[in-house]
């Protein structure tokens, strides 16, 4: 009998075309997306060497950047911005490349877009020169960012050198409480291991609180495992998994379904299988998490407070409070409920899929934003608007006051117009919160969904199961369950 | 690729935790469609004060820092963003090694690329280097690829580890394409099994 192996194992093991004596591997790749930021010069380096795409069915691109989410029939107002698109578009015309322009109506952010399409697929190596590619690990693929060299190294080979990580078991046991979501789930784990504690790791999520979670929620997890460090975010697929995929417009079809899915039932941990750490969280207890600092392991629960610098283990620990607090303009010690806020941003890879703009809309229904506070939604991707549209959420946004846009990476990294002033205080559903990520002086509190949109209503920071609490004694029927 | 064998040069410190890449080269300049004219935006929104001019309390802008070719760092560098614009900024501005006791694992990779030497230290040589610089000791490091050493003023001797694939690729600058390329027939044959088996569809 063979020796058990992780799901890692089971992905890794069979796209080694080679291995290098003593050193890393020629790994195959089965998907490569592309987008327009980290694409430019890879595809510069390809002409300069008279290489050519060696692959161009396996790419697929799309812009999501630093496109504007406004009007569309507009022209693209940032000349620098403009030339990139245009960039991209003239490579994936002179490579060959499937390509996803602001015009198709499957644009948006590549980490949205491939699931949705049925592109990523369990048992799947994905890489994108983009950190976030680990979210398409919610399919059991092993999804992972890369740098513009090794993005100009897929479109040349169709491979990577890669040194094989080690694997790190993240159990989430337990139901999750009312108002509690994915996202809680992802910044309490990061609170707890910090932005490095998975470095040079795989992480592989199992648990019963992951088996209860739809796809979106696994995509939020897997979508912030680099915050973590790790290499990669990696779920088993299940019958979640092969129910999302069924019929999409990249799945397989008939018998080639069929004998997909049998293949991908094999891709689980065996029981015996060892990991190199594990780590279980008991979802039971959490609440919702609210991050108070300039990194995503900088958070609490809302019923929480700032930390006070004193309190750091070491000089470099204090030294790192002492910047964020001030960068973020709070007091040690001062409690997060209650703390005001300028801005709300709901979208990004992590939150602005359909079920996450459902969850927001559920809080926001027949409410009001708060007077003095500036509310977007951005979907992740067209056919998120449109779904969304086609069941009136983009009414509920509007009639309380939100902005309802088109789709793309947005306010999440402010490459386009869609950035916070210096010294606003945003609550938003992104991943990052280092220091002027969502533009220069501006600081940012990262939350679910549910909690970004009670914060809208409130215009400072609350906890959504008060709000939606209260409102259930006015008879407003809420439902609160993102990710769920 | 450039070759990385040894190099010796003067050492700015940045003795800061968790240097996300967001900082080392913020968004607004991701839109340019070269690898170069990046290292005048390194660290932009530490390096200047919003009328554009450097902003003394910035640790690079320090007088003794200016020229500086080797970058020293606090642990888990380099986090966030995959960007390799952070490479290429630090490569432009003039640095040739990030010294720091960990990295990302996203730019180190990046790095090697680039042939920017990442060097682990452990984290007691590195607050050696920051003790010293605090003492206003000119930090002239020299780092030996050869020998996995860094070493420097008042005695100071490191060593450090480097998987011998990256090692190897920056002491003779190869272009890691080219090496891929000429396995050829390995993944052609890979594609062949994979597509019989009906992986590759």
């Amino acid at each position: 009998m063979s020796e058990p192996r992780t799901l890692f194992r089971k992905i890794w093991d069979p796209h080694v075309v080679h291995a290098m004596p003593g050193g890393p591997a020629l790994l195959y790749i089965d998907l490569h997306l592309v987008h327009e930021v980290t694409s430019p010069q890879a595809f510069e380096g390809l002409r300069l060497a008279g290489r050519r795409v060696r692959r161009p069915e396996r790419t697929l691109a799309t812009v999501d950047h630093n496109v504007p989410t406004g009007d569309r029939n507009l022209p693209i107002a940032d000349p620098i911005a403009a030339q990139q698109v245009r960039t991209l578009t003239g490579n994936a015309r002179a490579f060959g490349l499937p390509l996803f322009d602001l015009d198709s109506p499957d644009q948006g952010i590549v980490h949205v877009i491939g699931p949705e399409l049925g592109a990523t697929q369990p048992g799947m190596t994905i890489v994108c020169g983009d950190s976030h590619t680990s979210t398409h690990g919610a399919f059991g693929a092993l999804a992972f960012g890369i740098g513009t060299s090794e993005v100009e190294h897929v479109l040349a080979t169709q491979c990577l050198v890669q040194q094989r990580p080690r694997t790190m078991e993240v159990r989430f046991e337990g139901a999750l409480p009312f108002g509690v979501t994915a996202k809680d789930m992802i910044l309490a784990l990061i609170g707890r291991i910090g932005t490095d504690g998975a470095s040079g790791h795989v992480l592989e999520y199992r648990g019963s609180a992951v088996r209860e979670l739809s796809m979106e929620g696994r995509m939020t997890i897997c979508n912030m495992s680099i915050e973590a460090g790790a290499r990669a975010g990696l779920i088993a697929p299940d019958d979640t998994t092969f129910e999302y995929l069924e019929g999409r417009p990249r799945a397989p079809k008939g018998v080639e379904w069929d004998a997909a899915v049998e293949r991908w039932r094999a891709l689980a941990t065996d029981p015996g299988a060892t990991f190199d750490r594990t780590i279980t969280i008991d979802v039971s207890s959490l609440a919702p998490q609210v991050t108070w600092g300039t990194n995503p392991g900088m958070v609490a629960d809302i019923t929480g407070r700032v930390p006070v610098p004193s309190s750091g283990d070491s000089a470099d620990a204090r030294g790192a409070l002492e910047r964020a607090l001030d960068y973020m303009g709070l007091e040690p010690g001062e409690s997060l409920q209650g703390l005001k806020i300028d801005r709300v941003f709901v979208g990004s890879c992590t939150n602005a899929r359909l079920e996450d703009l459902r969850a927001a809309a559920s809080v926001i229904r027949g409410r009001k934003v708060a007077k003095g506070v500036r509310a977007m939604v951005v979907p992740g991707s067209q056919r998120v608007k449109s779904a969304a549209e086609a069941e009136g959420l983009d009414e509920v946004f509007l009639s309380a006051g939100f902005e309802w846009r088109n789709s793309g990476c947005s306010m999440c990294l402010g490459m386009n117009d869609d950035v916070l002033g210096s010294g606003e205080r945003c609550a938003s559903t992104s991943n990052r919160n280092f220091e002027g990520r969502q533009g220069k002086g501006g600081r940012t509190h990262l939350m679910s969904p549910v909690m970004a949109a009670a914060a809208a209503i409130e215009g400072r920071l609350v906890d959504v199961r008060q709000l939606v609490a209260a409102g259930d004694r006015q008879g407003e029927r809420t439902t609160v369950s993102a990710g769920r | 690729m450039q070759p990385f064998t040894v190099h010796t040069g003067i050492a700015a410190t940045l003795p800061r935790v968790n240097v996300d890449t967001d900082q080392i080269i913020p968004k607004q300049f991701l839109k340019r469609i070269e690898r170069t004219g990046f290292g005048k935006h390194l660290f932009h929104d530490w390096r200047y004060l919003p009328d554009g001019t450097p902003d003394p309390a910035f640790e690079l802008n320090a007088p003794n820092m200016l020229g500086a070719t080797i970058l020293v760092a606090g642990p888990n560098f380099g986090c966030g963003s995959s960007r390799e614009h952070a490479p290429w900024a630090l490569g432009d501005y003039g640095f040739r090694v990030v010294i720091a006791p960990s990295f990302a694992d996203i730019f180190y990779n990046n790095c090697c690329q680039n042939g920017l030497l990442p060097v682990r230290l452990e984290d007691s040589a590195v607050r050696k280097l920051f003790a010293m610089a605090e003492r206003g000791v000119a930090l002239e490091l020299t780092v030996d690829l050869r020998i996995n050493r860094v070493t420097g003023p008042e005695g100071f001797r490191a060593d450090f580890d480097m998987d011998p694939y990256r090692r190897h690729m920056l002491l003779e600058g190869l272009d890691e394409i080219g090496q891929t390329l000429r396995q050829e027939l390995r993944i052609a044959a890979y594609e062949r099994r994979m597509e019989a088996l009906g992986r590759l569809v």
